[in-house]
């Protein structure tokens, strides 16, 4: 497979903040990786060195096999980005924001009118592609900006933060928006603090902490890199919560982890639905009443917190954000 | 799916003109959607010459004439503050630009780097000239009249508009170089009153201490209110012989074209450069 976007050594500074320190990355044309990762894991100044908004201080980088650095009006007319405002004009209509991107990335007049017309169509706008854009919810502002990223077709995609501050309809309007575009051959590079977003639509995870790669790949690698299934066991008494834990260490691949306070207790298995089916009939025979049992596999929050020993919405961890844009017009 | 074929051939020049028209439209469709601010625009300088006209007019003696050549001396002065001033809406909606992603929208895209600041500017030009029409109804209403010929007029309108667009250049810098929309406002404004003020807008620089004169005359702001009123036939009191009360309508072409050669490619750098997200 050829790779669409490939990263090596990239680092950048603001002032005396070291936003990346020395980022690799590889895509696979026709896939989506996720970058996860805190505020201030260098996950946008990623994206914006690889869209050419930004030079990186060292390393390089090509997109769809074209250098960001030397050639960077090249790597414009392949790619689309969608940040994390919708930039898009408030005074326009949603079909004006459309033809005004069309002529600024070069199509005929006629061409950008039936670009949009078809855009507008996809992202089910037409109703309200001729009112001003003021009075559109949050998810359509989003919907007609990702319209704006594709007016060229791209091949390679970039979404900061897609469905940052959407609600779970409009997100998972997105999601089906984003995973129809992979299927017709788009490449996408996504950042995210969901890690349910990265669960859901990358088939590879890169996570960025402090500005570095600090772990990559699928979603069951990463799970699996955490440890693998784990009961959870939920004890009507707390009386035999010493027992229930006895009972279940010779099934536990691991040490098991006993929490009073909720009655539960924790044991790390392998052999899946075996070991479940196992605990069930051990605690059977040792009489102890089960409130609730239940096999879970490790969640990407496990394996944030497990790498980087915090979680991944935690803003006040990371480098102070650099640059300027303030508070406004972020994250409503 | 319509197949994408962006049409490249034609040169970088040729692209400039076209995107710049392309951003200038989007500008001239806003201003139709928000006619409150354009309303704004207008009412301002209006205030402007009537209060000057009838509050501070009979204080400032600019000639025999009294409260009717103070009038006919502050016309050109209003024109060259209001294009002064219009400069500041400039800085604030580039500032808002950077900090909604619009300005990144644009990077991204593989159009004319110098066309977003080129709408912006043309743009904010064909308002300049909408505002110095009513300007020039309003100072009629109060007695201001031209007295010159009718080229000379032409030629003291045509200098207003290159003055006020290459002042936007600057604006379109300074709104660049701020971190967001309310420092803009604050910035914006800052630069131009010192500069619009020391000046011989309102009151002739023979009537200020000895140390500000030449600052004054040599104010680029100074000169266009002196060439307009030149132009015009409108009163010049206490003019000297110094350079730029002999020359000044050459000084202020010259100061024009230098302004837009400095400002914009400093602008069109700082466009490029320009990474207002700024987030890690």
């Amino acid at each position: 497979m050829t790779k669409a976007i490939v990263a090596s050594g990239l680092t950048k500074h603001f002032g005396d903040v070291k936003a990346l320190n020395g980022i690799d990355l590889e895509v696979e044309q026709g896939t989506v990786v996720g970058l996860l990762g805190p505020n201030g894991s260098g996950k946008t100044t990623t994206v914006r060195i690889l869209s050419t908004l930004l030079k990186a201080d060292s390393g390089s980088a090509t997109v769809g096999g074209i250098d960001v650095a030397s050639h960077p009006d090249d790597v414009r007319k392949v790619i689309g980005l969608t940040g994390q405002y919708a930039a898009v004009d408030n005074y326009l209509t949603g079909r004006e924001n459309l033809e005004l991107f069309g002529r600024l990335f070069h199509l005929s007049k006629s061409e950008a009118k039936v670009r949009a017309a078809e855009l507008l169509e996809r992202f089910d706008l037409e109703d309200a592609a001729d009112r001003g854009i003021k009075g559109y919810s949050g998810g359509m502002r989003r919907r007609l900006d990702l319209a704006a990223s594709l007016i060229g077709n791209p091949s390679v995609l970039f979404l900061d933060e897609p469905t940052t501050g959407l609600d779970p309809r409009s997100r998972q309007g997105m999601w089906d928006v984003i995973e129809g575009l992979v299927a017709e051959g788009t490449t996408v590079l996504l950042t995210t603090q969901y890690l349910e977003e990265a669960d859901q639509l990358a088939s590879r995870i890169v996570v960025l902490d402090h500005g570095s790669v600090i772990a990559q790949g699928t979603s069951d690698e990463l799970k699996n890199q955490v440890g693998g299934d784990r009961i959870e066991l939920i004890v009507t008494h707390s009386e035999d919560l010493a027992r229930a834990e006895e009972t279940l260490k010779p099934l536990a691949s691991g040490a098991t982890v006993v929490e009073e306070a909720i009655r539960k207790v924790l044991a790390p298995v392998s052999g899946g639905s075996r070991a479940i089916v196992d605990a069930v009939r051990r605690l059977d025979e040792a009489n102890i009443d089960i409130a609730d049992i239940a096999l879970r596999r490790p969640t990407l929050d496990d394996v944030f917190l497990s790498l980087t020993g915090h979680v991944a919405e935690d803003a006040e961890v990371g480098p102070k954000k650099p640059g300027r844009r303030g508070g406004r017009g972020g994250k409503k | 799916m319509t197949t994408i074929t962006p049409t490249s051939e034609r040169s970088s020049f040729v692209w400039l003109f076209f995107d710049t028209l392309a951003v200038t439209k989007r500008h001239i469709l806003k201003i139709t959607r928000v006619p409150e601010s354009l309303f704004f625009s207008l009412i301002q300088p209006v205030m402007f010459v009537l209060l000057f006209a009838f509050v501070f007019g009979g204080a400032i003696n600019v000639g025999p004439g009294g409260a009717q050549s103070y009038r006919e001396y502050l016309i050109p002065g209003i024109f060259a503050q209001t294009v002064m001033f219009a400069t500041a809406g400039i800085t604030v909606a580039i500032s808002y630009d950077a900090q909604l992603g619009i300005m990144d929208r644009f990077r991204s895209l593989p159009m004319s780097p110098g066309a977003v600041l080129g709408g912006h500017t043309l743009a904010n030009l064909v308002q300049n000239i909408l505002v110095l029409v009513v300007l020039s109804i309003t100072g009629f209403a109060v007695g201001w009249r031209i007295h010159g010929s009718i080229a000379d007029a032409a030629t003291a309108y045509v200098l207003m508009g290159l003055f006020a667009y290459a002042v936007t250049w600057i604006g379109a810098w300074v709104g660049l170089k701020m971190p967001n929309p309310e420092v803009a406002s604050t910035a914006g404004l800052a630069w131009l009153f010192p500069l619009t003020f020391a000046s011989n807008i309102f009151t002739p620089v023979s009537t200020m201490p000895g140390w500000l004169q030449p600052i004054a005359l040599w104010n680029p702001v100074s000169c266009i209110a002196l060439s307009a009123r030149k132009l015009f036939g409108n009163p010049t009191p206490g003019l000297g012989s110094t350079f730029p009360e002999t020359h000044t309508v050459l000084l202020t072409f010259i100061y024009a074209v230098a302004i837009i050669a400095i400002f914009a490619p400093l602008a069109v750098r700082a466009f490029k450069q320009n990474s207002s997200g700024g987030k890690a």
